[in-house]
């Protein structure tokens, strides 16, 4: 019997044959926390009584939840992790470094085959540069932190493959929050979700990301893709990995508990409506929802190719009278090319409001948290009730186009309007 | 595990982290048993007020799905709880209860209703249902899972061990 990307990443980390279904012990290539982690795994660190860390250049911190620090409650975190990790010899990316799914690719922490533990639900973004990535709470964290390994559970793989072409106006988040919406929040609990097709060989890297990035908002362990010479580029270019790259493929007779397709001219402008992400409907019928506050930017859709196209439909334009739109590029480097191609510069005189690279308000601590009653219509991946620090708020989910092109129109807008 | 009461969840399935504690506490207050103040807040305003130690949290499927945050965990631990009994658990929760030492448990849910005595006996894997004179079956807790709880988590199980025990 062949094997899945996810069987051959697992197998190597392990040193034995193994297949779904079997538990074992692996080791780590890389693992991290970010601010809002983090503490908890620094205290369930010294709760072990180890003095060292396993590898301290296979672990870093992010702050990027909650940067800068709105309250001295978070200012006290950021300083225990930035005080441990001057004593543990460990790499902290610090306030206006970004989004840690975007630096810790950016940083060359990444590579094909690499097994990766992140504290943070979205550490499955990576999948979409064959590694097996996948989010872990603080404890399994700091396990992870002490021992250089962690135990796995073999996931079962679904395979869905996307193939055509994507007319003009839909993006790849638009064919994720389609993907979630048909599948459900619990489709794919515990699988890797293995993504195939024309349509992703065609597409850019940054918006491979962003199906991956979602790959946990349908209960998966993680995303893969193969790797191709899109991602190699981005690693040997950006990441500036100079040792040796082994992309894995999966087999041709691997097994898949599911295997589902998608014909990419057939998706729509999509939006996912409050309070969950598979409550997904075309952007074309939800048009007229009137919003308060449009935000463009996380480690789902906050990447130059993302800023790029909300710049396509912005520039020259006004943001709607009365509504609030905030632009937070996901990483210092992002921020840095946004503003030499003049993105920036579009944004601030459309009336968008530029913040430090990081998560910005999409998990609801700063920068823009609703009122009551408010709507918002976000480039995030989530829309949970309270997301962005109001339960009595509601959260759209859509592509950076439609986003932006709701900000313009000051209601949920189909973004062919404005192309 | 002792009888107590149960606290059926509305909404049932798809019970997020957001939903057990809000991302507003989990930066604000980093005590476990303060941040427990504030369990399910957002969807049953007064739920710590109305929960005894050793009471039983009873949702449907997908239980715990969202972030990785372990606050969520802690506060269901902190605040008394017994166990969770849920139709399915999302991965990430499912991991993190069993690391702190929290127990989660997959069964039939549809026939515990509000305020019903239970009563979840690990060994026999069933859960009784006293007020309704009723057995329910639960599934089996992997092997290193059940260390974990009788360890009382994952970092006392490696303090103990000093590795993992795995298959034994």
């Amino acid at each position: 019997m062949g094997k899945t990307i996810a069987e051959k990443i697992l197998s190597a980390h392990a040193g034995r044959d193994l297949a779904a279904g079997d538990i074992a012990i692996c080791k780590i290539d890389f693992c991290f926390g970010q601010d809002g982690t983090s503490s908890l795994i620094i205290d369930s660190f010294r709760k072990s009584k180890k003095k060292k860390v396993f590898d301290p250049g296979k672990f870093c911190m992010v702050i990027d939840h909650s940067a800068p620090s709105p309250n001295t409650g978070v200012s006290e975190i950021h300083k225990k992790i930035r005080d441990f990790a001057k004593v543990t010899g460990v790499k902290v990316y610090d306030i206006g470094c970004g989004v840690c799914h975007v630096v810790i690719p950016e940083m060359g922490h990444v590579k094909p085959g690499s097994l990766i533990l992140g504290a943070d639900s979205h550490t499955c973004t990576y999948g979409a540069l064959n590694s097996l990535s996948t989010g872990v709470g603080s404890t399994d964290l700091a396990i992870a932190l002490i021992s250089g390994k962690n135990w796995f559970k073999v996931p079962e793989s679904v395979k869905i493959g996307i193939n055509g072409s994507l007319k003009k106006g839909v993006y790849s988040k638009d064919i994720i929050l389609h993907i979630i919406g048909d599948l459900g929040s619990n489709g794919c609990t515990y699988n890797s979700v293995e993504f195939h097709g024309s349509t992703l060989k065609r597409m850019s890297l940054d918006a491979r990301l962003t199906i991956t990035n979602m790959a946990v908002e349908m209960g998966a362990k993680c995303g893969m893709m193969e790797a191709d010479e899109k991602v190699l580029s981005f690693l040997r270019k950006t990441s500036k990995i100079r040792s040796k790259i082994t992309p894995v493929t999966a087999d041709k007779d691997a097994h898949y508990v599911k295997t589902v397709s998608y014909e990419a001219s057939k998706i729509e402008p999509m939006v996912a409506k409050p309070h969950t992400v598979d409550n997904v409907t075309r952007a074309a019928a939800a048009k007229n929802i009137k919003v308060n506050e449009a935000f463009i930017g996380t480690c789902t859709n906050g990447r130059l190719e993302d800023l790029k196209i909300a710049h396509s439909i912005l520039r020259g334009r006004k943001i709607h009278g009365g509504i609030r739109c905030i632009v937070a590029p996901a990483s210092a480097q992002i921020f840095k090319d946004a503003a030499n191609l003049g993105y920036i510069k579009t944004f601030i005189e459309a009336g968008c409001t530029v913040v430090a690279p990081g998560c910005g308000p999409c998990v609801g601590t700063h920068e823009g948290i609703l009122a009551n009653g408010e709507v918002a219509i976000s480039s995030a991946n989530r829309n949970f009730k309270g997301r962005m620090g109001n339960p009595n708020a509601y959260i759209y989910l859509a592509s950076p186009a439609t986003v932006a092109a709701s900000a313009i129109e000051g209601r949920i807008a189909d973004p062919r309007d404005h192309l | 595990m002792k009888k107590g009461n149960s606290h059926v969840l509305k909404p049932f399935d798809n019970v997020n982290t957001d939903y057990i504690i809000s991302g507003r506490y989990k930066f604000k207050i980093s005590d476990m048993k303060e941040l427990a103040k504030y369990l399910f807040e957002d969807i049953s305003p007064g739920f710590y007020k109305k929960v005894r130690a050793g009471d039983y949290v009873v949702a449907g499927e997908n239980f715990g799905c969202g972030s990785s945050r372990e606050q969520a965990p802690w506060a269901i631990k902190e605040a008394g709880i017994s166990a969770v009994l849920a139709k399915s658990f999302a991965r990430i929760f499912f991991r993190n209860a069993f690391n702190i030492g929290l127990c989660v448990v997959q069964c039939d849910t549809s026939k515990i209703k509000d305020g019903d005595a239970i009563e979840l006996d690990l060994d026999r894997e069933t859960v009784i249902n006293h007020s309704k004179k009723l057995k329910i079956k639960t599934m089996p807790i992997p092997g290193l899972m059940r260390r974990f709880l009788r360890d009382g988590g994952v970092v006392e199980h490696f303090r103990k061990h000093g590795d993992f025990k795995i298959g034994q």
